[in-house]
């Protein structure tokens, strides 16, 4: 069976949030757990709507396939199944399946007797999907809100929310989204590149240790941050990412329902300009 | 450690307050204008749309009255434009007129008291003659723009002598020495305060420059316009949006703008708004500039235009769309022009817009 030499001092009992002993096993090299169980009911479920919801479409063009959120005159309610209802149960699913992933993951955490780095930042991306689906539509008033489920659709979706704000780059919290995904970037390939280059010495030369790391990086700009550091660093930046990104779309509508360059009036009206 | 405590919370409290006091709380009124999940959609904080409501409330009718009578121009001399009317429908209109542009100054806004009513003395009596034959236009020929509710002098005036919301051709802002002016890249009024071109109206409001920016093949055909050109687009739906109060899929469906298959039916109605604007700004407007006085002129010498905000105000249709052109039916058509009028200031009528709305349904133009 797969499993790496060190492996089999992790595979131990307990830590289990619910459930006991009742899933606590492997099943090759996949563990199983209680949320193992309901991530995978909640997303056979919601592929399987999805498909369903396929077939009562007009295309089976990947691209153009698109599960719609009912009419915003559904309110909050219940729309029947093939006027969002679908959307509505397979968003259900999702949000199911994504936080019953997170609780595996701090289930595997317990096992390994590590911190909750993974769930933490993992939820912050649950946390973005559940701002657009739940919490912004719930502020709105209206399921209708949430963004389509659809390769092409979901994006046109983007589009056209950013433009109800006339000028989505106006908006202060998707400036510092977009700026923390740009840094992600930049930090992971700096990172990255770092790596790459010390594992893989010229034929011949060992391979080269953290001493060595830093200074590259102390020649290059002056300063390292270190080997645990950079990954501090990349939880912050990436969370962060995934942070204002929630933030500037649940701003977006319920607290302001303007364009965002007109927003930016208090900035042009300080008594500093006259 | 209290104190330290204090200044914290104090701190916390009144930067809380700040960010949210730019704020709109929730939920905002929200109608869709698209399929579900397409995202066309228009969010409306209620306070917003109460303040809307407020500033276009329809002044009450006067009473009509019948079509009877000796005309106006058998009446009174020098009535170029609506010597067609009985004089009581004459002096009804008058009245009108005065109420809606000139209520504190009366009827001594256009007449000089003791000087006749013939007199064309004042500039404003010009100007008036001129915007009546404008809102005749309006109703008779641009039924695709006004269609279901018509203009009156109120849709612009409300009140006040000079509509709120014209524009002059913009003559630019300051620069460093050496520099070329841009006319861009500062807080443009326009442009709805964002840093587009602050003056998008002069290309399409009163040039006929093409609004059309997307290529029409996958790859650029040489026939295209410069990305700087298409920001004056930009800025021109911003002033779209803000004078409607609307956003861009009230028109537009993003995902492609050009597309007319994927636009609301909305936007034919701004296709033609654009083209009744620029013919009042050209037939209209420009032709009293030789004559306004210095006051009424901006810094180009040029008159004060129309823009969609003179009308719209922040509404998606002026007044709400009410109807007032049924109480004033003789706004609605072109009256016929007197044969014998005798003053220099007599302009021609523009011919009817037959061919405006040619091949735009295959998205040809705009």
């Amino acid at each position: 069976m797969s499993m790496m030499s060190f492996e089999k001092k992790y595979r131990v009992r307990g830590g289990t949030l619910l459930g006991g002993d009742l899933f606590d096993f492997w099943m090759g090299p996949f563990y199983v757990g209680f949320f193992g169980i309901t991530t995978l009911f909640f997303a056979v479920t919601g592929t399987a709507l999805i498909f369903y919801g396929a077939a009562l479409g007009d295309t089976w063009n990947i691209w153009q396939i698109s599960i719609a959120p009912p009419d915003l005159s559904y309110g909050l309610g219940l729309a029947p199944l093939q006027e969002g209802g679908l959307w509505q149960i397979i968003t259900i699913c999702a949000t199911g399946a994504f936080v019953s992933w997170i609780l595996r993951q701090v289930e595997i955490s317990r096992k390994l007797g590590m911190g909750l780095h993974v769930p933490f930042a993992f939820s912050f991306a649950v946390l973005a999907y559940v701002t657009l689906v739940i919490i912004r539509p719930m502020l709105l008033g209206a399921w209708g809100h949430g963004f389509p489920y659809g390769i092409m659709s979901h994006l046109d979706w983007v589009s056209n929310v950013g433009y109800q704000f006339l000028h989505f780059h106006y908006n202060p919290a998707h400036m510092l989204a977009v700026t923390f995904f740009f840094t992600t970037a930049l930090a992971l390939s700096m990172h990255g590149s770092l790596i790459l280059m010390a594992t893989n010495p010229r034929d011949g030369e060992p391979v080269k240790t953290g001493e060595h790391e830093n200074t590259y990086f102390r020649d290059d700009i002056g300063y390292s941050i270190g080997a645990l550091g950079i990954h501090r660093l990349g939880m912050f930046v990436a969370v962060s990412a995934a942070f204002w990104s929630a933030v500037c779309i649940v701003i977006s509508g319920p607290f302001w329902t303007r364009g965002w360059p007109e927003w930016w009036n208090w900035w042009l009206t300080l008594p500093i300009w006259y | 450690m209290k104190t330290l405590t204090t200044k914290l919370l104090t701190t916390v409290g009144l930067g809380t307050a700040l960010l949210l006091g730019g704020c709109e709380m929730p939920p905002p009124e929200s109608s869709q204008w698209g399929y579900r999940g397409t995202g066309m959609e228009g969010l409306y904080d209620p306070d917003r749309l109460q303040d809307v409501a407020d500033n276009n409330v329809v002044p009450d009718a006067i009473p009509a009255v019948p079509a009877v009578g000796p005309k106006a121009s058998d009446i009174y001399k020098n009535v170029q434009v609506l010597g067609d009317l009985s004089v009581g429908e004459f002096t009804r209109l008058m009245v009108a007129v005065t109420q809606w542009v000139s209520p504190e100054e009366g009827c001594n806004y256009c007449h000089v008291a003791g000087e006749g009513f013939e007199a064309d003395t004042l500039y404003t009596k010009k100007v008036a003659r001129v915007m009546i034959q404008m809102t005749q236009n309006a109703n008779e020929n641009w039924d695709q723009h006004v269609g279901g509710a018509g203009v009156t002098c109120y849709t612009c005036h409300r009140g006040k002598n000079v509509p709120e919301y014209v524009w002059n051709i913009n003559p630019g802002h300051k620069v460093a020495s050496g520099m070329k002016n841009q006319m861009q890249n500062v807080s443009s009024v326009a442009a709805g305060l964002s840093s587009l071109p602050v003056d998008p109206f002069t290309p399409y409001l009163l040039d006929d420059r093409n609004g059309r920016h997307a290529g029409t093949t996958a790859l650029r055909d040489g026939g295209g316009v410069s990305m700087k050109e298409s920001e004056w687009g930009y800025s021109l739906m911003m002033h779209f949006s803000d004078s409607l109060g609307v956003n861009c899929t009230y028109c537009h469906n993003s995902r492609a703008f050009f597309s007319w298959d994927e636009s609301a039916p909305t936007r034919v109605r701004a296709w033609h708004g654009i083209r009744m604007v620029r013919e009042m700004n050209n037939e209209y407007v420009e032709p009293t500039t030789d004559w306004l006085p210095p006051h009424r002129l901006g810094a180009l010498g040029d008159a004060q235009k129309v823009n969609c905000e003179t009308c719209h105000q922040g509404a998606y249709k002026p007044l709400l769309g009410a109807n007032m052109i049924k109480d004033y039916p003789n706004l609605a058509r072109l009256a016929a022009a007197e044969p014998e009028a005798d003053l220099d200031e007599g302009m021609d009528m523009p011919e009817s817009q037959g061919d405006v709305s040619a091949d735009m349904t295959t998205g040809g133009d705009q």
